[in-house]
């Protein structure tokens, strides 16, 4: 039995309520766009987990490889200066 | 199409558990993949600070093979396990309990799907693993192969069943690779609504008439062992369990694992007025666990071996379905490429 | 059995017994998302049969459990579109497209009915069906404009089911013949509970219309079937049906599950 041809693989991200983020939930085939919104609304939000769904066909996504995690996001690890923990702030001043 | 291999013998997976039949243990090269001694050291990194490995980290080839396998027989256990208890829907006692039922075996389908797109993360098609499946060179769980004989079977598979199967899931939720493990968090929590509706029909039946009593406790008289099978033979018989362990794939043994079970499920028993089909049960005081006979596993051997009661009907099942459904499948392709195409003529027009 | 009951019966059992067929689906779908699918639109019908069978039992006495497991096949008032056998996904999708747009003009002007329950009812159920519609247009327009061979399944699901959707629009089961009224002057329509069913045709058939034409489907020439489930006069598959999914509540009559 040879594999028939599957259909493309979409990458499927839900908003769960107004106000935040589309996050990345899981993925799954569809023959187009059209027909992938479908099956990630019956397939991730059968428990009322979403109201809006993106779509992204898998093949589209760039991503970083973990060969350039040293290059891409250690540079940051040293600047903690960014971050506001790293100031004193004299104790009795607020709103700060 | 990526390159995929996988190994011949037949590994059978029981919602996340891994084992084979004595002869093919003792068959050379039929053990599950080795161990490279290699392991690259960002992968040991990770394993040792106890992170998640994710899907473009380096990994030794027999950990993503491993992975690979079971995975996959979870998944093909979710889509076959669809059957037996879609046996039930068209004839659901009441309107309710057809709800509830339509929704789980959905759920089920459901879950095939979420692990599939986990498998998928590690280079495979989900279509060479469905192939994999038809073709008899991967296995789904054996609990599957017994039939739904009554009503009362829908609720002893939600009970014991999903029951036996969460024991052996919710510490997949912490297994060491991401994405089997996220897909493994959304199966346990829709999972517990399948135990309980279990629950709540033997319960139901129980209390209910003589005959609707007889049911269930025939019901749990017949799944009561294949559910302690589930978890796999003794610790000593399970030659993978130890490298699954230093992976992080496995966290507690078998042993371990069918005892926590007994443990949680000898008292719902007393709840539900049912009796469980072995005279040693007993509290042992000093172990602070549950006595029981061992389980004897020539019955779930011979089911691997294909001769279950159903185990040529759930294939053909499932098999039929895929087959009748492949000019479903083109159409949707050919539309998919006939209106790319459009869009390119109207983009160049 | 008041003109109320009688046209709420006919809507829960055709929203029952088309989720009796669709539920066969699960397992045996074309690709697992569709068993999904299916599933999901299975479960709304079967949702909205059991709050109209709840509805009528407020009146009847009966529990919907009562109505939908011990009435006899003679009092069933599904019309005989939705209990036919449908084991190929063509007919399965040209039977949810023809069912569910029409439910979905049913519900949307049964929103305003003059009943508030039944309005509440319809407001949920014109949702859902919107849904189901707009799934099945997508799988008739894949399967008209797909392949050679799915465009010649589904013309030949089109011509066995279409002649049975005209018993959608038939309102004559809605007669008082003691009263010698005809239906579109029955009470129920002249207070504003019910949906002349009649009504709906034109709407309907322009959408199904145009579904077919972008799926480069022909509409069927007119051909007349014998369709009569409203009066209980249903095609010998309904016994069967009926039969299985009534066995085992039957077999414990008075026993709660």
């Amino acid at each position: 039995m040879n594999a028939s041809p599957e259909e493309p693989l979409w990458e499927v991200f839900v908003r769960s309520r107004r106000g935040l983020s589309h996050v990345h939930v899981g993925s799954l085939h569809a023959a187009d766009a059209e027909m992938a919104l479908r099956n990630a609304r019956d397939l991730y939000t059968r428990r009322r987990e979403g109201v809006s769904i993106w779509v992204v066909p898998a093949a589209a996504i760039e991503a970083t490889s973990p060969d350039e995690k040293d290059s891409f996001f250690d540079p940051a690890v040293d600047k903690v200066y960014r971050h506001p923990t790293f100031y004193d702030v004299p104790e009795g001043v607020e709103h700060l | 199409m990526r390159e995929f291999v996988t190994s011949a013998v037949t590994v059978v997976t029981v919602y996340g558990n891994d084992f084979t039949t004595p002869e093919q243990q003792a068959a050379p090269d039929s053990a599950a993949p080795r161990p490279a001694d290699d392991e690259p050291a960002s992968f040991r990194a990770l394993l040792e600070a106890d992170d998640r490995v994710e899907p473009r980290d380096e990994m030794p080839e027999a950990y993503r093979k491993t992975l690979i396998r079971q995975i996959a027989q979870h998944a093909h256990s979710e889509i076959i396990g669809m059957q037996p208890e879609g046996n039930w829907i068209s004839r659901a006692p009441s309107l309710r309990r057809k709800a509830i039922l339509m929704a789980k075996v959905q759920d089920e389908a459901g879950h095939g799907l979420y692990l599939y797109a986990a498998a998928e993360t590690l280079g495979v098609d989900r279509a060479d693993l469905l192939d994999q499946l038809h073709s008899g060179r991967q296995k789904y769980s054996s609990i599957f192969n017994y039939p739904t004989l009554t009503w009362a079977d829908v609720g002893a598979i939600g009970w014991l069943v999903d029951g036996a199967a969460i024991v052996n899931q919710v510490p997949l939720c912490r297994c060491s690779y991401g994405p089997y493990a996220r897909a493994m968090v959304r199966v346990c929590k829709e999972e517990s609504f399948h135990q309980r509706q279990g629950f709540e029909i033997l319960h139901t039946l129980s209390h209910g008439s003589d005959a609707q009593k007889a049911m269930a406790q025939d019901a749990v008289n017949r799944y009561w062992w294949p559910s302690l099978m589930m978890f796999g033979p003794p610790d000593d018989d399970s030659p993978n369990s130890a490298q699954s362990m230093a992976w992080g794939i496995k966290r507690f043994s078998n042993d371990d694992l069918r005892q926590r079970f007994i443990d949680m499920t000898v008292p719902q028993a007393e709840a539900l007025g049912l009796t469980l089909p072995d005279d040693a049960i007993a509290w042992n005081e000093e172990r602070g666990h549950y006595d029981f006979t061992p389980v004897d596993f020539t019955e779930l051997f011979e089911v691997i071996r294909g001769n279950g009661p159903c185990n040529e009907q759930r294939l053909s099942h499932r098999v039929r379905a895929h087959e009748e459904g492949a000019w479903v499948r083109e159409a949707a392709a050919a539309y998919a490429d006939k209106q790319a195409a459009r869009k390119q003529t109207e983009s160049v027009a | 059995m008041s003109p109320l009951e009688n046209y709420l019966l006919a809507l829960a059992d055709d929203a029952l017994i088309s989720s009796q067929r669709l539920g066969w689906w699960i397992s045996r779908a074309p690709q697992l998302e569709e068993d999904v699918a299916m599933a999901n639109i299975g479960l709304d019908q079967l949702g909205q049969a059991r709050a109209l069978l709840t509805l009528v039992g407020e009146t009847t006495g009966q529990s919907e459990d009562e109505l939908a497991y011990l009435r006899d096949e003679r009092d069933f008032r599904n019309v005989c579109l939705v209990e036919r056998e449908q084991s190929d996904f063509a007919v399965a999708m040209t039977r949810l497209l023809i069912f569910s747009t029409w439910q979905h003009e049913l519900y949307g002007a049964l929103t305003s009915s003059s009943h508030p329950t039944l309005a509440a009812i319809a407001a949920k159920a014109v949702k859902e069906t919107a849904y189901h519609a707009d799934h099945a247009a997508h799988w008739v327009l894949r399967l008209g404009d797909g392949t050679d061979e799915s465009h010649r399944r589904m013309q030949a699901a089109l011509e066995a089911e279409w002649p049975w959707r005209d018993e959608l629009f038939d309102n004559t089961f809605l007669n008082e013949p003691d009263l010698n009224v005809a239906p579109h002057d029955a009470q129920l329509m002249v207070d504003g509970t019910a949906v002349d069913p009649a009504t709906l045709r034109e709407p309907v058939e322009r959408r199904l219309g145009a579904v077919l034409d972008q799926a480069t489907l022909g509409v069927p020439e007119p051909r007349v079937v014998f369709s009569k489930g409203r009066d209980g006069r249903h095609t010998e598959v309904m016994g069967y049906l009926l039969s299985e999914m009534q066995h085992l509540h039957r077999s414990h009559q008075g026993d709660t599950w």
